[in-house]
């Protein structure tokens, strides 16, 4: 329900509504793209980010909170662990049970690996889950991966390394193929042809989707396959460390039991990371619209190896991110919702961009409107913009709304806002980490034997990525990954050695770039709690090693 | 769940006055928390840093399902932790798990005839209709409704009835019959997705070309363009035109 002064505005924007049905609005300019970006996206706030002190990437600034977890001291004393005791002996761990991690463990499995997926909550609790557009895939007669290629790149600002491009868009295809199979209920015509939309910086309609579940169908799908085919599966487990053999590959990872905090280690000849970005982390102070443990623990743990990241000075802030009511604030509203044709208004009446643009570039011009006072104020003194979604209703016919966007006209509907008739505000919300381990085409890092796959990885995407590439990215290089580490496994006959020298020379960095002491990571999961209750407890258990120790 | 016990009204550092707060039991334990919040922002707010029980925080994930009751009632009712508004004398417990059957098989092998559902899971033959499980879901699904199609075994309506189900399983808490549903809507849409509606022929020419290489000299080509003719092909609308409408 809204409030009088919020219904005016409403007012303002009905009225405008049947000349907007009508009027097309330019897309930008190369140059007036630049120059909105420079103006408005937070990116480009200077002191938003510092220049890394240690590690691969020192000299090269990144965001201040993802600083704070990369330049931080292990969570436990590295001495304190007895890597004799080995708990699990695989082939290819995989850490992290999201939609990357699931692919990558059926795919290594089948390719004949013992394969162990840890997950730090249930298998499933991801980002996946909560990707609601659709996944993109060259796959109809207009459309090539060509097409697609030129898409991914020009929305990336054609930094995205070509390798990664290429092999996302060849792969896409053949993904959809997969989940066909796999029995992934995708929207479909009667006689089996997909029923595709738009997404935004797309040239063909190529948005496969599964109503606004689509994340969530797949997840469920993939999940229930790992059942079914008996993959191992630790949950509730976080990776607090990797292992190397002192000589800079990756050979196995220490865990940390979340409920009983105790510790444990599993020895592998290949380990994939497939822990999702840093979304927890609110960067400069933005809600999220990422799962609880999106706190950007792989990062930590493959930095502290030796691998090198890319594009870390980049976060994706979706434009339209739920800015009333205050319960939801920050929660996703679907790129499909302007997909299927709702548009973008300001506080008078008036549209102001082309609602397909790219993210950062839709999402800067969002932050403008507001910044410039042409954005509706909320009772909690909040701005947003309207996304006219009743215009879909207009444009689909009735019933269009609930139909296609379920899961959305239920969020809204628990607090007596009916999108079908309603508009919904909405500003940016943090949502993507459009870099992260530099990857290959076969998800390898930098650093031998470890693998990256999704949001964890960097590189395919450039400097933005597009809607529906992500679904896509964790699938194709999810199986990527899975396949060549179960190669590399098979071909190493040595049984790995266990160290964390890698840690101690980390530590050493530390020591020398004088980074405080009580500055620890990984973050594990973030804590909302009043900052006078915490600190007392520890995922980590009574161990005194993880007792914040005074600077 | 590591918890703490709340702090007294007066020491709020929060800007929340006493006025607005209401008291909330957690399994039993009283609260006072500012009005307002969700459930599970009013747990943290009380002190509680969530490992079960939390999961997307915008639901989708299922983590979160909560049975309540608030003073005065006799009746049981749900939410998501996450979605669900506090109300004033509302006790509270999460089920973030509940042990649940789950059938194992081979999606490729899979009959799609109407016994497939009940061969799987025989136990929904035992539904008495007593519609618990519909009145529990906190998605407002008929799972009954689909339940009963699952036992005439129309898999189409199972699929159709349970897509917006987030597994969160209080259904299979709450059946006298010990169905686990959400498992066997699960199988259906599988059945639905793998084995009833028609695969995407444009997929098959689509990969068919890429298996014989069409695809690739095109795709080739671009890898090896450098930005500035990339972004001149990328913003001349004869080569990259937008599909219309």
């Amino acid at each position: 329900m809204y409030p009088d002064s919020m219904r005016e505005s409403i007012r303002r924007m009905e009225a405008t509504r049947e000349a907007r049905m009508k009027q097309t609005f330019p897309m930008r300019t190369a140059e007036e793209k630049k120059e909105l970006l420079r103006r408005f996206h937070p990116d480009y706030i200077e002191e938003s980010m510092r220049k890394l002190a240690v590690g691969p990437n020192q000299g090269e600034r990144t965001p201040n909170e993802l600083a704070d977890v990369l330049e931080a001291w292990p969570v436990f004393d590295e001495t304190s662990i007895d890597l004799s005791q080995v708990e699990q002996d695989v082939d290819v761990l995989i850490i992290g049970g999201g939609g990357a991690g699931a692919a990558a463990a059926l795919t290594a499995q089948a390719a004949g690996a013992r394969v162990l997926l840890v997950t730090k909550l249930r298998t499933g609790d991801a980002n996946t889950m909560m990707a609601q557009g659709g996944i993109q895939a060259a796959d109809k007669p207009n459309d090539s991966p060509a097409r697609h290629y030129l898409d991914v790149l020009g929305g990336g600002h054609f930094k995205n390394i070509p390798s990664l491009a290429r092999a996302l868009v060849l792969d896409a295809p053949g993904v959809i193929a997969w989940l066909e199979e796999l029995g992934v209920m995708f929207d479909k015509q009667k006689d089996g042809t997909m029923i595709t939309i738009h997404g935004g910086g797309t040239s063909r309609k190529r948005m496969h989707a599964c109503r606004d579940y689509t994340g969530a169908e797949i997840m469920r799908v993939l999940r229930d396959e790992l059942v079914n085919r008996n993959v191992s599966r630790v949950e509730f487990a976080a990776a607090v460390e990797l292992l190397t053999d002192g000589r800079g590959t990756v050979t196995g990872a220490v865990f940390v039991n979340l409920e009983t905090g105790q510790k444990w280690i599993a020895r592998a000849k290949t380990v994939i990371l497939a822990t999702g970005g840093c979304g927890r982390l609110h960067i400069q102070g933005f809600p999220c619209t990422n799962h609880y443990g999106a706190t950007a623990d792989g990062l930590v743990l493959a930095y502290r190896a030796g691998a090198k990241l890319i594009f870390m000075d980049t976060i994706q802030y979706h434009p339209t991110g739920v800015a009333y009511p205050e319960q939801i604030v920050g929660l996703l509203i679907t790129e499909k919702v302007r997909g299927l044709g709702a548009q973008l208004v300001n506080d008078q009446g008036n549209r102001f961009i082309y609602e397909l643009e790219s993210r950062d570039i839709t999402a800067s011009a969002i932050i403008r409107e507001c910044r410039e006072g042409r954005g509706v104020r909320t009772p909690t003194g909040v701005f947003g913009v309207w996304l006219d979604s009743p215009l879909i209703e207009m444009l689909k016919g009735e019933g269009a709304v609930k139909a296609s966007l379920p899961a959305m006209y239920h969020q809204f509907a628990r607090y007596g806002i009916f999108m079908d008739r309603e508009p919904v505000l909405t500003y940016p919300t943090q949502h993507y980490q459009n870099g992260g381990i530099l990857i290959d085409e076969d998800g390898l890092s930098g650093v031998g034997n470890l693998y990256a796959a999704g949001e964890v990885s960097g590189g395919i995407h450039g400097r933005n990525r597009l809607m529906g590439n992500s679904l896509l990215d964790i699938l194709v290089f999810g199986r990527r990954a899975g396949k060549a580490a179960a190669e590399a496994a098979k071909a190493t006959k040595a049984v790995p050695e266990l160290s964390l020298k890698h840690v101690a020379a980390f530590k050493r960095e530390l020591a020398a770039a004088k980074v405080p002491r009580s500055r620890k990571s990984p973050m594990i999961l973030p804590d909302y709690r009043q900052p006078a209750m915490r600190g007392r407890y520890s995922f980590l258990g009574p161990d005194p090693e993880c007792v914040l120790p005074a600077d | 769940m590591t918890n703490q016990p709340a702090k007294p009204k007066d020491q709020n550092q929060n800007s929340f006055d006493s006025s607005s707060l209401v008291t909330i039991y957690v399994m039993g334990k009283a609260y006072q928390v500012p009005k307002n919040l969700t459930i599970m922002k009013a747990m943290e707010y009380a002190g509680y840093q969530f490992i079960r029980g939390c999961g997307c925080r915008g639901g989708f994930c299922g983590a979160c399902g909560t049975v309540y009751r608030t003073k005065d009632s006799y009746k049981i009712k749900v939410g998501l932790a996450c979605q669900t508004v506090i109300e004033n004398d509302m006790y509270l417990t999460q089920i973030p798990f509940f042990p649940a059957n789950k059938a194992t098989y081979d999606v490729a092998k899979l009959e799609p005839t109407t016994q497939t559902l009940v061969r799987h899971y025989p136990e929904i033959m035992r539904c008495i209709s007593c519609n618990s499980c519909t009145k529990i879901c906190p998605q407002e699904i008929d799972v009954m409704g689909y339940v009963n199609a699952a036992i005439r075994g129309d898999c189409e309506r199972v699929a159709d009835l349970s897509f917006d189900c987030i597994m969160c399983g209080l259904c299979a808490s709450r059946c006298p019959a010990e169905i686990v549903q959400y498992n066997v809507a699960l199988l259906a849409r599988r059945i639905v997705g793998a084995k009833i509606r028609p695969r995407a022929p444009h997929l098959r020419d689509r990969l068919r070309e890429l298996e014989t290489g069409e695809c690739l000299p095109a795709v080739e080509e671009l890898t090896r363009l450098g930005e500035q003719e990339l972004s001149e092909r990328y913003y001349d609308k004869k080569v990259r035109d937008i599909e219309p409408e």
